[in-house]
């Protein structure tokens, strides 16, 4: 019986077990005008990546832990430290020196809104997110860049308020355990496996 | 980056003039399922060839150096399709690199085979771009062009590309069009029009006779944008020959193509758009810091720059060309344009990234009829035609071969030969297309100057491709 493939790190090497690709037959494809003479082949291919975050995987870990971490440029040489980022990006793009790692979950809640939106009738295979898609862009008070995200609840419109909530239950340990809902909305409210 | 140093804003200048001499492309249609890519590649080559008078195998002997503009190893389940390629154009073993910078790697392709020229290393190269679209079913393909957003950060969101572009084109659409339906219909007639221009072009894939209101029909695929605003998904070649003087002569000896100076900068921007940083609009010569002073008063919301609005990737490749080129006024130096029209709103955006109108004012250039090949509010020529292959959303979005159909387009306006290679019957029934009968020929007379512009995802990447006849050059020493 097939397992999904599974991965831990042991002494900085990837430890794996389970399949990490799963065997489909290739069929032939033929041209149903033409005598079904032979014009090509399918050919599947079902196959597990084995990805790290690196230094960014402080900020998917907090997700599941109800926290939204940025970083910032404390470098004082640097002609833009305080700039505050999120997309937490691990260097400053300008000194490129190591950002400090900050909990802005607070920031957040408080001064969240929406910059941007767009509602998405279509997705692209291995979606999960149902659909339509609300795509929000967030700008935060103090902070030099605006976060793509996705808005659980409600309609979305420029200006709107906004607060995050995150999925403590379940995680995946992807930017989908970040979401958004307006302010004012009640935890009874949210989608399952998400709390504020 | 949000402030340049002046190394950084130098003047791009070639060590020797570079001249475009020839061009060539393959039919462009959603699926090939009877042909390779490297019959594809075969076809564009040798019509390039076609061009000038000669056969490909003669053409061949002039070339030094490959470059290759293939988008998406994914697409074609090929790593290394430069190679296989280049082998079954049998140019082993010449040197051969690929170029990789999303929907503008054509024009990515033909900027390095420029420098290889402008270098002096190559006198004279091949630049041929392809895409493989076919080899997935459409959600699957649509997952593929997510790959090229951020993995982590955005691609789980829907892995639908439309999402990450379009909340910058709400936000144009809510700032500088105000919602209005009077700006929908604007985006819709862009539709039209170049549907309508793809009619006359056999090599197209989407030709569409449609009016305004089929436009505002179709799907909604992200509010206000509509499935008829998209560009298409495509597959296809385009190729180019760049040579130096001497060697553009010699090629162009028995043709009626004269060679064309050729001069391609580039420009870039965060692949993210949620990193962008505010920063001041780096200024065309024909703009002023003035004229921006009460841009936040006249369109509530659109003070940030570049914002979510903007792509300063375009900018900066037009405010490198123009310099290069001595360019003050694209409108008034140019005679023919071709765009990246990934969706209607994002051609509306690039008309004010590259100057042809100000910022916030782009739907005029559409409005006033200054965009079209005949000016439908006068009926004279219009003042700069945009897109008369269709662009991306009537023509193809092949997009390795994109940026080089583009040059292949704006390039028969100046040998004057449009006509010859978008009317002939020979060509409509090889590719199995019906000509139509009111076909129109869209040569704009007396064309001198050209641009291309090709863009990469949401502004990370974009080329500037100018084509001049060297007898109407604007500066001496470009």
């Amino acid at each position: 019986m097939s397992m999904f493939g599974q991965v831990f790190v042991k002494n900085n090497q990837y430890k794996i077990k389970g399949d990490f690709h799963h065997m489909t037959p290739n069929t032939p494809i033929r041209d149903a005008d033409n005598g079904w003479k032979l014009l090509g082949v399918t050919n599947p291919r079902d196959m597990t990546y084995i990805h790290s975050y690196g230094g960014e995987a402080a900020f998917f870990e907090a997700l599941s832990q109800g926290k939204l971490m940025a970083t910032r440029c404390d470098n004082p040489k640097c002609e833009y430290k305080g700039s505050v980022y999120q997309p937490f990006r691990i260097h400053c793009p300008d000194c490129l020196k190591k950002n400090t790692v900050i909990d802005m979950t607070d920031i957040a809640k408080k001064s969240a809104k929406v910059h941007t939106f767009m509602v998405c009738e279509r997705s692209g295979a291995f979606n999960i997110l149902e659909k339509p898609i609300k795509f929000i862009n967030i700008e935060f008070d103090g902070v030099a860049t605006i976060l793509m995200s996705y808005l659980s609840i409600g309609e979305p419109a420029m200006g709107m308020r906004v607060v995050p909530i995150f999925k403590k239950q379940g995680p995946t340990y992807t930017i989908l355990d970040l979401s958004w809902v307006p302010a004012g909305t009640k935890e009874n409210q949210l989608p399952e496996g998400f709390s504020f | 980056m949000i402030k340049f140093s002046e190394q950084q804003l130098q003047v791009p200048k070639l060590m020797r003039p570079v001249y475009l001499v020839t061009a060539g492309q393959s039919k462009f249609d959603r699926a090939f399922p009877d042909k390779r890519t490297e019959e594809l590649c075969v076809d564009a080559l040798t019509m390039a060839a076609d061009m000038l008078s000669m056969e490909p195998a003669e053409l061949k002997k002039y070339i030094h150096t490959c470059y290759y503009g293939h988008f998406a190893d994914h697409f074609g389940d090929q790593l290394l399709g430069e190679a296989v390629i280049h082998d079954r154009l049998g140019l082993d073993p010449l040197g051969n690199i690929g170029v990789k910078t999303g929907g503008a790697t054509g024009g990515s392709t033909l900027w390095e085979a420029m420098k290889a020229v402008a270098s002096g290393y190559s006198d004279c190269v091949l630049a041929m771009g392809w895409e493989r679209m076919d080899e997935v079913p459409t959600d699957e393909g649509n997952f593929l062009i997510s790959c090229a957003a951020d993995k982590d950060w955005e691609g789980p969101l829907g892995h639908i590309y439309t999402g990450y572009y379009a909340v910058m084109a709400q936000k144009y659409w809510q700032v500088f069009g105000k919602e209005e339906e009077s700006f929908r219909r604007t985006l819709a007639e862009i539709s039209v029009k170049h549907h309508g221009y793809a009619r006359f072009n056999p090599f197209a894939q989407g030709p569409l006779k449609i009016t305004v209101e089929d436009v505002l029909k179709s799907p909604v695929v992200a509010y206000p944008l509509r499935a008829l605003d998209a560009c298409l998904m495509s597959v296809g070649a385009a190729c180019a020959i760049i040579c130096d003087e001497p060697t553009a002569i010699k090629l162009t000896k028995n043709s009626k193509n004269k060679p064309l100076r050729i001069y391609v900068t580039a420009g870039s921007h965060t692949l993210r758009p949620a990193d962008r940083r505010d920063m001041e609009i780096p200024l065309l010569p024909n703009e002023t810091a003035e004229q921006y002073k009460d841009f936040g008063k006249r369109f509530p919301g659109g003070d940030r720059y570049p914002g979510f609005t903007g792509f300063l990737g375009a900018r900066m490749a037009a405010w490198y060309a123009y310099r290069m080129t001595g360019i003050k006024d694209p409108t008034e130096d140019l005679d023919v344009i071709e765009l990246h029209d990934a969706f209607t709103i994002s051609d509306v955006q690039t008309y004010e990234d590259i100057g042809i109108r100000p910022y916030g004012e782009g739907r005029t250039y559409v409005e006033s009829g200054d965009c079209y090949h005949t000016n439908p509010h006068t009926g004279k020529p219009g003042k700069l035609p945009s897109n008369l292959s269709g662009g991306l959303i009537g023509c193809m979005h092949a997009v390795g071969a994109t940026g080089i159909m583009q040059t292949f387009e704006i390039a028969c306006h100046l040998w004057d030969r449009w006509a010859e290679m978008h009317g002939d019957e020979k060509r409509w029934k090889e590719f199995n297309r019906k000509k139509p009968a009111d076909w129109t020929d869209l040569q704009v007379k007396g064309a001198k100057r050209a641009l291309a512009i090709s863009h990469a995802g949401v502004g990370s990447h974009v080329t500037a491709t100018i084509l001049m006849d060297p007898d109407h050059l604007l500066k001496k020493d470009a």
